[in-house]
């Protein structure tokens, strides 16, 4: 005969909600675990899906996803040149905040390399990869841009071509995608007035040189656009993207690259690593440290539970004990309630929590391995829980059946 | 472990049990120099005021509560000498002893038939043979038709014939009752002390009945009093009104 479920059956009600309040304690526990793995699957996501082997990046800087990193335009060109490298990408990448029906929309935009890169490696869930060098963009179904719609970001007006599913930046905030071009005309978008002034400005600055007051043509062509001044840089890139070739060693072109005095080289392993420990490291201590203490509160809860459970059964025990029960049955009892306990609040933990993440503004994940895990600290501080209990109970007399 | 039933005349034997609460001056003797012999289907009752030490000698002969001196024996094992325990008690309770208490105590999370199967599945039986032998039991004490309800749906004498019953349930050499028909009308306190006599006759097990009530004393093969500690033995008196 199993004490522990004729028990549970005779106190239904109150066991259940007790186990509703654990599973929903556990939920928290798991969802903090799930938010973290989000954070660290947003930060890595791009490096992992972009499909470069090395990251080509301003001296000293530890690339486009920590800090600012400014690389000039025709590295794409000297990176190529290096033996070992199959291709060389632009990288650029920025967050830009605008209002849209009234609403703020936050958007990650990431330029690629076109014709190179036409955004093949992203998982289109509907439309197509990019066609053309202008104009279009690649969207994350989070941004709720939907398919064909446009959207005017600085003079331009781009039309939604594909949507994306699960691409997020490290903020959680969704991609766009452009071509480098787009992504730069966007970054450095400056007002006609501005224009305006900055062309009077440069007329204003030639005009105390002798050479434009011997050469007044300079002074013409100083009100040109920027773009058309051979002595005015083009926008930098953020990075540059390196495709090794399937015979080089990766660790020797990025030795030689390194030996430049201009630019910083990372593997997709390092740059993977700076974004965990640099950005992800505190959010994950600081997780990791919630989740401590809500397993431990979990325990104490649940430990106060099974006491109080117990203590509701002292008579029955005493009775038990009286009537020549051995530990193990008293023992079993208690135990079996605590696993059930466990085992239920994690399942109820496990389902609502299935209906509840994916409210929450940003990704929860939930692995198989932080579940398993999960499922491991659950029976232990069930177990553990249940002792507290099973030490009151052994203390228990025969005798107290008799009062 | 021998077998109390077949070597012994005695199926209980106390010897100058002596119980002391406390010590210098807040010591209490609830029980001096008790003795007892209860032979084997022999029905006894034991009377005397609150406070005599009636329920302090019943735990001690059912290894409950360890005397301060003297020796118990149960079916002539050597139980208590003394403070110390001589066998596992559990065990042995669980064996031979059989509890009957003034309230019913039954466990209230199980139905009438699984509080006297507990008692037979603690003793090693199987599930499907303990159920037939507690509804037998039921049966035989008039309440197998309340065998699936729990306690709180039992009056107060169905009660006590589930806590009989499985105190019967494995067929114990020795019964022990601590005032059994305290909550029961006139009728049915009777109907259980003749199911004690029945027992012991039947079964050949030793009982001890703790009792204030003094119309079925006839019932009774001998009759022990005690007050202040202090036992004694008389005779039985079949028609004391």
């Amino acid at each position: 005969m199993n004490l522990a479920s004729k028990d549970i059956r005779h106190n239904l009600g109150r066991f259940a909600l007790t186990t509703f309040g654990i599973g929903m304690l556990l939920m928290v526990v798991m969802g903090m675990g799930g938010i973290y793995r989000g954070i660290e699957e947003d930060a890595t996501l791009l490096v992992d899906r972009i499909g470069a082997d090395l990251w080509v990046v301003q001296r000293n800087t530890e690339g486009p996803f920590a800090e600012v990193s400014r690389v000039p335009r025709n590295l794409v060109d000297r990176v190529l040149a290096v033996p070992g490298v199959g291709t060389s990408r632009e990288f650029v990448y920025h967050t830009i905040q605008r209002e849209r029906g009234g609403k703020l929309l936050r958007i990650a935009v990431l330029g690629l390399s076109w014709p190179t890169d036409k955004g093949e490696w992203t998982p289109l869930i509907a439309g197509r990869t990019l066609a053309q060098n202008h104009f279009e963009m690649i969207v994350d179904e989070s941004l709720g841009i939907h398919l064909g719609e446009t959207i005017k970001l600085g003079k331009d007006t781009y039309t939604a071509v594909g949507m994306t599913e699960g691409m997020l930046s490290l903020n959680g905030d969704g991609l766009a995608l452009f071509t480098t071009a787009d992504a730069l005309a966007i970054q450095f978008d400056t007002p006609g007035e501005a224009v305006r002034l900055e062309r009077a400005a440069r007329e204003a600055r030639g005009e105390r040189y002798e050479l434009a007051l011997v050469q007044p043509t300079l002074l013409e062509q100083a009100l040109k656009p920027s773009a058309e001044l051979p002595a005015i840089a083009p926008p930098q890139l953020s990075a540059v993207m390196v495709g090794v070739a399937a015979s080089a060693d990766a660790n020797r072109v990025a030795d030689t690259i390194n030996g430049w005095g201009d630019v910083s080289v990372y593997t997709r392993r390092g740059q993977r690593e700076l974004l965990i420990k640099g950005l992800v490291d505190k959010v994950r201590r600081q997780i990791g440290l919630f989740r401590i203490l809500l397993t431990i509160i979990a325990g104490i809860i649940m430990a106060l539970i099974l006491y109080t459970l117990t203590l509701d059964k002292i008579h029955s025990i005493a009775l038990l004990k009286l009537i020549g029960a051995p530990n193990a049955v008293i023992m079993g009892l208690i135990m079996q309630q605590a696993l059930v306990l466990g085992v239920l609040g994690f399942g109820i933990a496990y389902l609502i929590g299935q209906k509840v993440f994916p409210m929450f503004p940003r990704r929860v994940i939930l692995t198989p391995d932080d579940l398993m895990q999960l499922a491991v600290v659950v029976l232990i501080i069930s177990v553990a829980s249940s002792l507290l209990g099973i030490w009151k109970a052994m203390r228990v007399s025969p005798n107290e059946a008799l009062s | 472990m021998s077998s109390p039933k077949t070597q012994n005349p005695f199926a209980i034997e106390t010897q100058e049990l002596t119980k002391v609460y406390g010590s210098g001056n807040t010591e209490v003797i609830a029980m001096r120099d008790a003795s007892m012999q209860v032979r084997r289907g022999e029905v006894v009752a034991l009377l005397g005021p609150s406070g005599s030490g009636k329920s302090t000698f019943l735990t001690a002969v059912g290894l409950i509560n360890p005397p301060t001196s003297g020796r118990v024996f149960i079916g002539g094992q050597l139980t208590f000498d003394g403070p110390r325990a001589r066998t596992n008690l559990r065990t042995y309770r669980r064996r031979h002893i059989g509890f009957v208490f003034q309230k019913s105590n039954l466990i209230p999370f199980l139905t009438a038939i699984e509080n006297v199967q507990i008692a037979l599945e603690l003793n090693g039986q199987t599930s499907a043979a303990a159920r037939r032998r507690a509804l037998e039991l039921l049966d035989y004490l008039g309440v197998a038709d309340r065998a699936d309800n729990r306690p709180s749906m039992l009056s107060g004498g169905q009660q006590q014939r589930v806590a009989v019953a499985r105190a019967l349930a494995n067929q114990p050499s020795v019964v022990l009752a601590d005032e059994p028909t305290a909550a029961l009308d006139s009728h049915r306190g009777r109907q259980v002390m003749e199911l004690f006599a029945q027992v012991a006759h039947e079964q050949g097990a030793g009982v001890i009945v703790v009792t204030h009530d003094q119309r079925a004393l006839d019932i009774f093969d001998t009759i022990y009093e005690m007050e202040d500690g202090l036992m004694r033995k008389r005779q039985p008196q079949t028609n004391e009104p």
